[in-house]
């Protein structure tokens, strides 16, 4: 094959390797994939089923935690998992229905309403909704 | 009968307005106390002026309201009448002002939420005793609250808001020369602002932090026996004294008199608990009581090491996670699941108190799962991290491909133009 | 195969009938000298750009511009959209590395009097399609809607605000407002989406039209010689991809070792972060204004340097035909020795600014 051809040859197949090279990545970004949440305002929290009466579980709200609580009576409730007093993670204590963070012992009813410690402002409450098996979470504003 | 009606009128129209804007006038006339003092200047016009802002002047009493006299009268002598008290001696001070605010039925018309027995717990406190020995160098209720210029406690500039409590107590109890005689140290405020506590509250600005009177009491105040002194940190950090409650501590402390927190703590120079407390080194707080060879011993460094293990777990699942970040790879997910460990850390070092081994390694290996999870995540992101380079050279190996084809494909043409 | 791409050549070439357009390309010449080498960076402009709309299209799949949903959009693209991190890494790289490449190519221009006669127009639709990628930058950086964005778009539509007489409408028209707002971050968006790309078309068409047309301009000192001319199909142009390419590699290496921020998402009540400032292409503005007096006479001194950039702007945009002696093709060193003032401006106050912060 003479030199003219060579490079031809060499300049496409080269030409092809790129175009792939920067395709592939364009390909498998507009792909969808497995259901991506980009926005903080509604996040599935768990599904249904999954936590028990008087029970709770932490999730993710946009790059903050929360907390999900089944009450006793069946009654779903979702908060801000982040205690107003200095950031701890709370918690919920099951004997006594209540929320409890455990770095000072703040302690908030099932309302995020403050009862004792020293948290000076009670915890940001969601909105709980079902959607089918999913517990969907939302910011009330 | 026209002309009657007419004069009633006038009366009417005159009289009327004159005795309301005489009353009116009479009303708004400033109390001859404030007015005369004023005019005095320096020592003598300082009440006047301190009262502006006094927080009873805010409930509409005045200077006779507690001293007496009568604040119409312009003529000093006559203002000075009978009821006329003047300023109360020291040793008075207390039953002064307790004079209304020991007066439930009083007190209620214009705060029905304040407390009415100050005087009662004042008498049980450490200054009243004095007080009524006749020791009047102790603390009366105008060295606190201030003598005319009052302000709520709930004041930010008032001297028992909490960020100004320490100091003010201080101004007695940690002059040497004032308290000389008295058997008790002076160190304690130099000793709490190096606290955790004052950290709090002077630096966080956490008005829940405690400050003298959390722990002392305000008008009963007395140093807390060595039983209470717990009693009094359970008051903030109860999951803390329960866990110590129930661990074979509690009974050997109070058998031997020791005060529980405070042993291992401090009083007022409370540092922020460091790890080393724990365990059998240097620092830790254990092998002051416990020799090497007892059972305690090898339960506190067991302790140590299951704290020290986790930790360094954490610590080496956020070095990944920060190695990956270094490489460019987003870890904010996994740095989230992270702060559960983090949590977990913070309530083992709770139950450390409970010396309940089993109870410790529960609570360990729930953060351990958490661990896991992150570990799994940062290898996750250093394998993305190693995808990208590959990536990123696979695609530079094809470009140079296509370089070296273009510049080949330049030099073919060129050539072919020169010989044109 | 020849023979099919023969036949589909013939075929179009008798609906479009493009061989006048085709014979007209085949002549077109460049001229190769030793400074032709800054003839590249137009095509480096207009490469990045076809960069920028395809990312910036790409993009548009997972942005969402609204302030409760843009910051964590790019968080997503980020952390979780397979090639997100390079799709947005390339966008916010290639903006910046864009916009040098512009400035290189705008001073190359006016260093080899590129703008004279009969160039005019290219260098004033030149200078309008700088003004237009600015703007391209300021309402995307705008977009993540993070701390820093946030705080540098109040700086700079403060400044825009203080502009005489207009400066107010200005400020309320570009920020939906008085102040940032809920609807400024939509209004940014469809500045940078919709307007800008609308500008930069019918700018741009024109631009690339007298280029075409016009062909390259030689230095003045070579105006006389016989220089050696290339082929701008194929030569000139697989030159050009040559440079392209190695652009590529470098936009890669920058992404994959130091993809772009997310930073920390925008809080309006927070306090201004210390050390604000804008992108690095409006810092020597930001800088003069920060060290002029307060007053000079009776002035405001800020209102005074503003209303200076506007007229040296101006000034910059009417330099065909205020350098006459260039239109004459007669060398003007007074030009040359303003370029490079003003050129050395720039590179100062941009490096002072971050050098010495707390000017």
């Amino acid at each position: 094959m003479n030199r003219r051809n060579f490079v031809n040859i060499f300049l496409g197949s080269s030409l092809v390797g790129t175009i792939v090279s920067f395709l592939y990545p364009v390909v498998r970004y507009i792909l969808p994939s497995k259901r991506i949440e980009a926005s903080i305002k509604k996040v599935t929290a768990a599904r249904l089923g999954e936590l028990a009466p008087n029970s709770y579980k932490i999730f993710k709200f946009g790059t903050t935690p929360g907390i999900l609580i089944q009450t006793k009576e069946g009654e779903l409730k979702a908060f801000s998992a982040v205690c107003t007093h200095l950031t701890c993670n709370v918690l919920y204590e099951s004997e006594t229905e209540t929320i409890l963070c455990p770095c000072h012992n703040g302690r908030f009813d099932l309302s995020g309403n403050v009862i004792s410690g020293p948290p000076p402002a009670p915890l940001e409450s969601y909105i709980v909704e079902i959607s089918g098996e999913e517990i969907i979470v939302s910011r009330k504003t | 009968m026209k002309q009657r009606h007419k004069k009633s009128s006038l009366v009417f129209i005159l009289v009327v307005p004159a005795v309301i804007l005489s009353a009116l006038t009479v009303y708004a006339q400033t109390n001859s106390c404030i007015a005369c003092h004023r005019e005095m200047g320096d020592e003598l016009a300082m009440p006047a002026e301190a009262f502006k802002l006094d927080v009873h002047q805010e409930f509409g009493l005045s200077c006779s309201d507690c001293h007496g006299g009568n604040p119409a009268e312009e003529d000093v002598d006559l203002a000075k009448d009978g009821t006329f008290e003047g300023a109360p001696l020291r040793e008075q001070i207390p039953e002064f002002c307790a004079s209304c605010h020991s007066d439930s039925s009083y007190m209620r018309r214009y705060n029905p939420s304040l407390r009415v027995d100050q005087l009662d717990l004042y008498l049980t406190s450490g200054h009243g005793k004095l007080i009524k020995e006749g020791d009047t160098k102790a603390a009366v209720c105008t060295d606190c609250h201030g003598t005319h210029g009052i302000l709520a406690s709930s004041h930010p500039k008032s001297w028992t808001f909490p960020w100004n409590i320490p100091d003010m107590c201080g101004r007695c109890h940690a002059d040497k020369d004032f308290m000389k005689g008295y058997r008790i140290p002076t160190n304690q405020l130099e000793e709490y602002e190096q606290s955790v506590h004052a950290y709090a509250l002077f630096e966080k600005k956490d008005l829940s932090a405690p400050v003298c009177n959390d722990c002392h009491g305000n008008h009963g105040a007395a140093p807390p026996e060595v039983t209470s002194i717990a009693f009094v940190c359970r008051q903030c950090h109860p999951s803390t004294g329960e866990l110590f409650s129930k661990s074979p501590h509690k009974t050997v402390y109070d058998e031997l008199g020791i005060s529980e927190c405070e042993a291992c703590h401090g009083n007022h120079k409370i540092f922020p608990p460091s790890d080393d407390m724990l365990g059998t080194g240097e620092k830790a707080v254990c092998i002051e009581c416990h020799d090497p060879d007892s059972k305690p011993y090898q339960i506190a460094s067991r302790i140590k090491k299951l704290l020290d293990d986790f930790i360094q777990q954490t610590d080496s699942a956020r070095d990944l996670l920060e190695q990956a970040s270094g490489k460019g790879v987003d870890v904010s997910n996994p740095m989230f699941k992270l702060r559960e460990a983090n949590t977990l850390l913070i309530m083992v070092r709770n139950l450390t108190h409970s010396l309940d081994i089993p109870a410790i390694e529960e609570k360990i290996q729930e953060g351990e799962k958490v661990i896991l999870e992150v570990q799994e995540a940062g290898q996750a992101a250093l394998k993305e991290a190693t995808f990208r380079r590959r990536g990123l050279i696979i695609s530079t190996f094809f470009v140079f491909l296509l370089a070296i084809a273009l510049y080949l494909k330049i030099r073919l043409i060129e050539k072919k133009n020169q010989a044109k | 195969m020849n023979k099919f791409l023969k036949d589909a050549l013939i075929y179009i070439d008798g609906r479009f009938k493009l061989s006048a357009l085709l014979e007209f390309a085949k002549k077109k010449k460049v001229p190769e000298h030793k400074h032709s080498i800054w003839y590249y960076f137009g095509g480096i402009c207009l490469f990045l750009f076809v960069i920028q709309v395809i990312t910036g299209i790409l993009l548009l799949l997972y942005y969402s511009p609204s302030v409760d949903s843009a910051y964590e959009s790019v968080h997503t693209l980020m952390s979780r959209v397979k090639f997100g991190w390079l799709i947005r890494s390339v966008h916010s790289w290639s903006a910046n590395i864009l916009i040098s490449a512009i400035l290189i190519h705008m001073f190359s221009a006016f260093f080899l009097r590129a703008y004279r006669k009969p160039r005019e127009l290219t260098w004033i639709s030149g200078f309008f399609l700088l003004l237009i990628f600015f703007a391209f930058g300021f309402s995307g950086y705008l977009l993540p809607w993070n701390e820093l964005s946030f705080f540098a778009t109040r700086v700079g539509t403060d400044i825009a605000g203080t502009v005489p007489l207009i400066g107010h409408a200005l400020k309320n028209f570009i920020l939906g407002g008085p102040e940032i707002s809920d609807v400024t971050l939509p209004r940014f968006f469809w500045f940078h989406v919709a307007i800008l790309p609308l500008f930069t078309v019918i700018i741009l068409g024109v631009h690339l039209v007298l280029v075409q047309v016009l062909g390259m301009s030689k230095p003045i000192s070579l105006s006389d010689d016989k220089v050696r001319e290339v082929p701008f199909f194929p030569n000139f142009i697989l030159k050009d991809m040559l440079g392209w390419l190695l652009i590529l590699v470098l936009i890669g290496v920058l992404c994959v070792f130091l993809p772009w921020e997310i930073g920390q998402k925008a809080d309006p009540f927070a306090g201004t972060p210390l050390g604000i400032k804008p992108e690095w292409y409006f810092t020597f503005m930001f800088t003069t204004l920060k060290i002029v007096p307060s007053h000079i006479l009776f002035i405001e001194g800020e209102v005074l340097a503003i209303l200076g950039f506007m007229v040296g702007g101006l000034l910059w945009m009417l330099v065909p035909f205020l350098d006459k002696k260039a239109s004459k093709e007669k060398k003007s060193p007074f030009f040359t020795w303003v370029g490079a003032f003003i050129l050395l401006y720039i590179i100062v106050f941009t490096a002072l600014t971050y050098l010495l912060p707390n000017l």
